[in-house]
């Protein structure tokens, strides 16, 4: 149960198995297990944590992020060619997204920004469903207890504090599963995320802050949005933090399931910044030319997260033809896919504008609803009607 | 029956809501030990536990956007936000994600939270104590917006807005909070008058006085007085503002050919206009005359040694109906 005095009672702290217990830092250095040049590097405090990572979940982690990473590339083409009307690209942020979702067990929830679709990937969220949105189908494409992902949240920030609602209802269950928030350097200025901070360390609910510090929130960079490194700001809310690689898998995924555990054993929320960096635009609107420095761009390449992560499967002898050819003939195909069920998604109907607004009739409603179709029916042909009507 | 004051009743009948779904939780500021700053949830802490009625940090925002959490998880959060002018913090958690969440998920996450507002004026508050706020949420689509009047429609209302899988925005007149009725606490809710319909709660057949929340009290007088004068009103409590219950309203109209309506809140844009333009549409044939709002002027809640020029008494509801009768009145010789 979540109760103000949750700490002293309610959920154990600390039980058996809670190795987090230690780990209750705050910001710090930059924890990386993999450099850029693909080097895996000890880290005695973060090793322990991937340990159990195979040779073979290593080329999956690597199929996730090339696949992430042509489905974002897809979907930007997408829109290029008038298929879907915007799209928020991840280009850059694979590492961040994958290494953290692959850290998350089936029955945790995530509540994720407009920008981790790599996140609903791994999940289980169908490419066509993440893009069913961005073409104007539907404000969100899946039905978000099929896959324990609540729809992307468009508004900066809103979604922690569902997260933590939701945390607060898996203490009052008695179950261990751990909500997820993800969310922006940007977020962190918005007073919804500053109070979900505050409520979760209040009920020391089971509830992650997953930040993807990736630099630029539109044109704005993350020094207008924090004075200090994003991370140590947890440590003013009671709340333990760290600072890892956001380029790295195995830091990321290191940090998440260290985040995970101590949330499911009782230990309250973490905060975890990734740092990483926003390589395309904002969104498909946007242009980062006018506000960004080409070198930049150029600098974070160097650190690109699947190069790194393909350097050190090259290094230990895992990147085989074999699993290049495997890898890309998924991302082909997965493409096409979403290619295809882009392209013959089913129109909305125009009577659809009406549904589930309420769960029970209303009458009012009811009345509109009525009066429009008989003024579409009053056409003949009803979808005449409505293409008639949107190009007014 | 037993006769309990409206804050009492709304005690009980969140105690009913408590005891008969375990998903009910109650969060807010200050609802624990203390029993809320006007006592409606006395008690309840102390006997359904901290884990159910919660004190939450001062944040309203964070309040509202954790009991969207809380429904995602499938429980059904009862929210009291202090006092009516603290409730826009949370405006963007209700306006964003509250009322469209389950649009957006076509209908897969649905949002049964209650949103309980002491709403109104008449206690000689300071600055943000005794605004009118509905009209915000009534423009809402997704939500659905009522107001008590009496102790009984407290206690059954309550639960009705806990039981619906809406959110239902519940605002209750806090000058009335000590008013007392009775309340017939076994009344089955299946039984009860559903929470969308008004009610007609003096017949009449001269005109009809639209009220809802603090103010049908003050309509009820109000047709007492003129009755003295052989004006025969007809007064309803609208109960839901959102929707509105148009068939009743029509009903009365049809009969009675005027029309006047009242609340606290201010004019632009209000209940009044609401009604006024939609039963000017429905029933224009049955009109004698044009609907008249008597409300809260267009100002910033005015400071307490002025707000009962603010708030509409009995004097200007009779006035504005000598108006939609076209007897002489305060306006006589303006109109046309």
């Amino acid at each position: 149960m979540f109760t103000d005095d949750a700490g002293k009672g309610g959920i154990s702290a600390g039980g058996p198995g809670n190795s987090a217990g230690s780990n209750r830092r705050t910001g710090g250095d930059l924890v990386q297990l993999i450099t850029p040049g693909g080097e895996r590097v000890s880290h005695p405090e973060f090793d322990p944590w991937v340990q159990d990572v195979s040779d073979e979940q290593l080329g999956a982690l690597y199929e996730d992020m090339v696949v992430i990473r042509r489905i974002d590339a897809e979907a930007t083409a997408l829109q290029r060619q008038g298929e879907l009307a915007l799209w928020p690209p991840l280009l850059g942020q694979e590492a961040s997204q994958i290494g953290s979702a692959r850290a998350l067990r089936d029955d945790d929830f995530v509540f994720p920004s407009y920008r981790d679709n790599g996140v609903a990937y791994c999940r289980g969220v169908n490419p066509e469903d993440i893009v069913k949105a961005w073409r104007g189908n539907a404000l969100a494409g899946w039905d978000p207890y099929t896959v324990n992902i609540a729809t992307q949240q468009i508004i900066i920030g809103a979604q922690t504090l569902h997260a933590t609602g939701y945390a607060m209802g898996i203490q009052n269950d008695g179950a261990d599963s751990v909500a997820v928030a993800y969310f922006g350097d940007g977020a962190t200025s918005e007073g919804d995320v500053n109070e979900a901070l505050v409520f979760a360390a209040s009920f020391q609910s089971p509830v992650v802050f997953f930040c993807q510090n990736n630099h630029w929130a539109i044109s704005e960079p993350v020094r207008l949005q924090s004075h200090i490194q994003i991370a140590d700001r947890a440590a003013g809310f009671g709340i333990p933090s760290m600072r890892v690689d956001g380029n790295d898998v195995l830091a990321v995924m290191a940090a998440t399931r260290i985040a995970i555990d101590r949330a499911r054993h009782g230990g309250g929320p973490t905060f975890i910044e990734s740092v990483t960096y926003r390589m395309g635009p904002h969104t498909t609107a946007d242009d980062p030319t006018r506000y960004r420095d080409a070198n930049e761009l150029e600098d974070w390449a160097a650190k690109d997260p699947i190069s790194r992560l393909k350097s050190l499967l090259d290094r230990k002898g895992l990147l085989t033809e074999e699993l290049e050819t495997a890898v890309a003939a998924k991302a082909d195909a997965v493409a096409k896919a979403l290619r295809a069920g882009t392209i013959n998604m089913p129109e909305p109907q125009p009577m659809d504008i009406f549904k589930h607004v309420y769960s029970t009739p209303h009458s009012p409603l009811d009345r509109q609803q009525d009066h429009y179709s008989r003024y579409l029916a009053s056409f003949g042909d009803p979808a005449e009607a409505a293409s008639e009507e949107g190009a007014r | 029956m037993t006769k309990m004051t409206f804050a009492r009743a709304i005690n009980s009948g969140l105690r009913k809501s408590l005891e008969n779904d375990p998903k009910v939780i109650l969060m807010g500021e200050d609802i624990g030990a203390l029993g809320g700053v006007f006592r409606v949830t006395d008690g309840l802490q102390k006997d359904f536990g901290k884990h159910r009625v919660v004190d939450t940090p001062l944040a309203e925002s964070g309040i509202m956007g954790t009991a969207v959490g809380l429904a995602y998880r499938g429980y059904r959060p009862v929210v009291e936000i202090q006092f009516d002018g603290f409730i826009y913090p949370a405006f963007d958690q209700i306006v964003s994600q509250v009322a469209k969440m389950h649009y957006r998920t076509q209908g897969a996450v649905k949002m049964p939270i209650t949103i309980r507002v002491p709403f109104g004026g008449g206690i000689g508050s300071p600055e943000h104590h005794s605004e009118s706020p509905e009209a915000y949420f009534t423009h809402t689509s997704g939500l659905r917006v009522v107001s008590v009047s009496n102790p009984q429609d407290a206690f059954t209302m309550i639960q009705q807005a806990i039981a619906s899988d809406d959110p239902v925005l519940y605002f209750e007149p806090k000058r009335r909070y000590h008013d007392k009725g009775e309340v017939d606490e076994t009344l089955d809710l299946s039984a009860a008058l559903s929470m969308e319909k008004a009610r007609v709660v003096t017949e009449g057949t001269d005109v009809t006085l639209v009220a809802y929340g603090p103010l049908v009290k003050t309509a009820k007088d109000a047709a007492l007085a003129a009755a003295d004068e052989g004006v025969s009103i007809e007064v309803i409590d609208l109960r839901s503002l959102a929707p509105l219950d148009f068939a009743t309203l029509e009903d009365s109209v049809r009969k009675t050919g005027r029309l006047v309506i009242t609340h606290e809140a201010s004019q632009t844009g209000g209940i009044g206009a609401e009604v006024a333009a939609s039963i000017t549409e429905r029933c224009f044939y049955h009109l004698e005359a044009a609907p008249v709002r008597v409300t809260g002027f267009d100002v910033p809640y005015p400071y307490s040694k002025l707000e009962m020029h603010h708030l509409p008494g009995l004097d200007r509801i009779l006035d504005g109906v000598d108006r939609a009768l076209g007897r002489p009145n305060s306006l006589s010789g303006l109109e046309g």
